[in-house]
């Protein structure tokens, strides 16, 4: 496992994403209302940028026309075809065991952490003074 | 040929009412005088006209009357030329196309009682379907509790053209009484002709309605997946009669391919629409919309991944193959004794009751 410094905690306010590419592989990190998250930019289904969908939240029903509707913002929609994913865990929701995405783990570490390593932190100058997010991959 | 099983069960016969005065009396007094002096002689649907040749196959038909009409040619011409054990009955009589909801419920009550009288309790073989008043969902479900108590009812029987789409929640309270009774819900082909037989409007050829009876069975089985009926009965079994079913690998696909990116909408459909037709939804055998080659008609099973959707049917007395060729060519025996046997018993739970013998001679 490597980790990747992404950008300073600043750059990546509540409500945006950021795309990059690590090891040639498409990747999105979303910040929702303060938590990291990272996902492989590629829908296992035919392969569309995944992370460019909009963010809804999860309706569930356990009795027909009564919705429960829970963790709005966490659910991905693939732009192309509509299907959901779960962005903690990168899995779909129309078929969950045969269809997920790759869900990265991404925490936020003080500088005075990141300076010492063993990150990566490519074209980054990395100072003590900030928090990073930070993904393992 | 592949040849029937004797014992099977065949799920979709046609017993026809000879005429409007057969069911006088079973009509109370009112309805008895209304018949009378309004003239009413016959109730004639567009959906099997007497003379078009798939209402009656050349050789079942009879010299005079309606195919149909006689219960000596039911018991030569299909119970026992096919050696069942069991045949349920699915009178295709107009009562549904009247606007009346009160006259609508007088004639299904007498036709029901007219298939007991005139057929159940005359053969043992015969079970039948209890015929409903749909426009009114508060008298059908009385009507289904009244017939139910005769264990000779085995399924209720809706058109699958009608007022409104089969899965709009109004019709629910049809669907829990028919749960808590064991009793399927029969869809068969036809309509009420409240509504033009096609999605697109009346149509000019008796071709045009009878074709597109597959494509309002599809459109049935989309309204009761997404409105949710099986995730509110998951017991309810409804079975798709005369719908043909060569049909559901593709539209199965398209139904699945959209509800992934709309799953959202219906989240109550909590299993993908395949595994709710495998757990849920049954079809007649008859009629077979497939080249008769055995290649073929093994990969279509192989798409279905299912070998319990099949109920036999020969579809009495409507013309849907000839001689004795009730069952495809090159169907293994195993898939036969499931078709014939297994899968009409694990439907219809009311075959395996005891039924007092009320026969008459």
């Amino acid at each position: 496992m490597v980790r990747h410094v992404i950008a300073p905690v600043d750059e990546l306010p509540p409500g945006t994403r950021k795309f990059l590419t690590i090891d040639e592989r498409p990747i999105a990190i979303f910040n929702i209302e303060g938590e990291f998250f990272g996902l492989l930019n590629r829908c296992p289904h035919q392969g569309a940028a995944l992370c460019e969908g909009p963010l809804i939240g999860l309706a569930q029903s356990s009795d027909p026309g009564e919705i429960e509707y829970t963790r709005q913002g966490e659910i991905l929609r693939c732009p192309w075809h509509g299907w959901e994913f779960d962005i903690r865990t990168g899995q779909s929701y129309c078929d969950p065991k045969k269809f997920r995405t790759r869900a990265y783990p991404v925490n936020v570490e003080p500088g005075t952490n990141v300076v010492k390593g063993p990150y990566v932190a490519e074209t980054l100058a990395v100072s003590v003074e900030s928090d990073y997010v930070v993904l393992d991959l | 040929m592949t040849s029937p099983l004797a014992g099977g069960v065949d799920c979709d016969l046609h017993p026809a009412v000879p005429h409007l005065t057969s069911l006088l009396p079973y009509l109370n007094d009112y309805w008895r005088d209304q018949v009378t002096t309004r003239g009413m002689t016959d109730l004639v649907s567009q959906s099997y006209p007497t003379n078009s040749p798939i209402s009656s196959r050349p050789d079942w038909r009879p010299a005079q009357g309606k195919p149909g009409s006689s219960l000596d040619d039911m018991k030569a011409q299909a119970l026992d030329r096919f050696g069942v054990s069991t045949g349920i009955c699915n009178p295709l009589y107009g009562v549904q196309m009247v606007f009346s909801e009160d006259m609508a419920d007088a004639f299904c009550r007498a036709l029901n009682d007219w298939l007991v009288k005139e057929w159940l309790d005359k053969e043992p073989r015969l079970r039948g379907s209890i015929v409903i008043p749909v426009q009114s969902v508060e008298k059908s479900v009385a009507e289904i509790e009244r017939c139910a108590k005769d264990p000779r009812f085995v399924q209720v029987l809706m058109l699958v053209m009608g007022d409104m789409p089969l899965g709009k929640r109004a019709y629910w309270p049809i669907y829990a009484a028919a749960e808590r009774l064991g009793l399927p819900i029969g869809i068969h082909a036809g309509s009420n002709y409240h509504n033009p037989p096609t999605s697109v409007g009346w149509g000019s050829y008796h071709i045009e309605d009878y074709v597109a009876q597959a494509q309002a069975f599809q459109t049935q089985l989309t309204s009761l997946i997404v409105e949710g009926v099986f995730a509110r009965h998951p017991a309810l079994k409804m079975v798709m009669l005369e719908s043909g079913w060569s049909w559901l690998p593709s539209y199965l696909w398209r139904l699945h391919k959209f509800w992934r990116g709309v799953r959202m909408e219906t989240p109550w459909v909590d299993r993908s629409p395949q595994e709710i037709v495998r757990s849920n939804i049954r079809f007649s055998l008859q009629p077979i919309d497939a080249p008769p080659d055995p290649a073929i008609l093994n990969r279509l099973f192989d798409h279905m991944q299912s070998d319990e959707l099949l109920l036999f049917s020969t579809d009495y007395p409507h013309w849907q193959f000839e001689g004795d060729q009730v069952l495809p060519e090159g169907i293994s025996p195993d898939l036969v004794r499931k078709i014939m046997v297994d899968n009409p018993h694990a439907t219809y739970p009311r075959l395996k009751q005891p039924v007092a013998k009320e026969t008459t001679p």
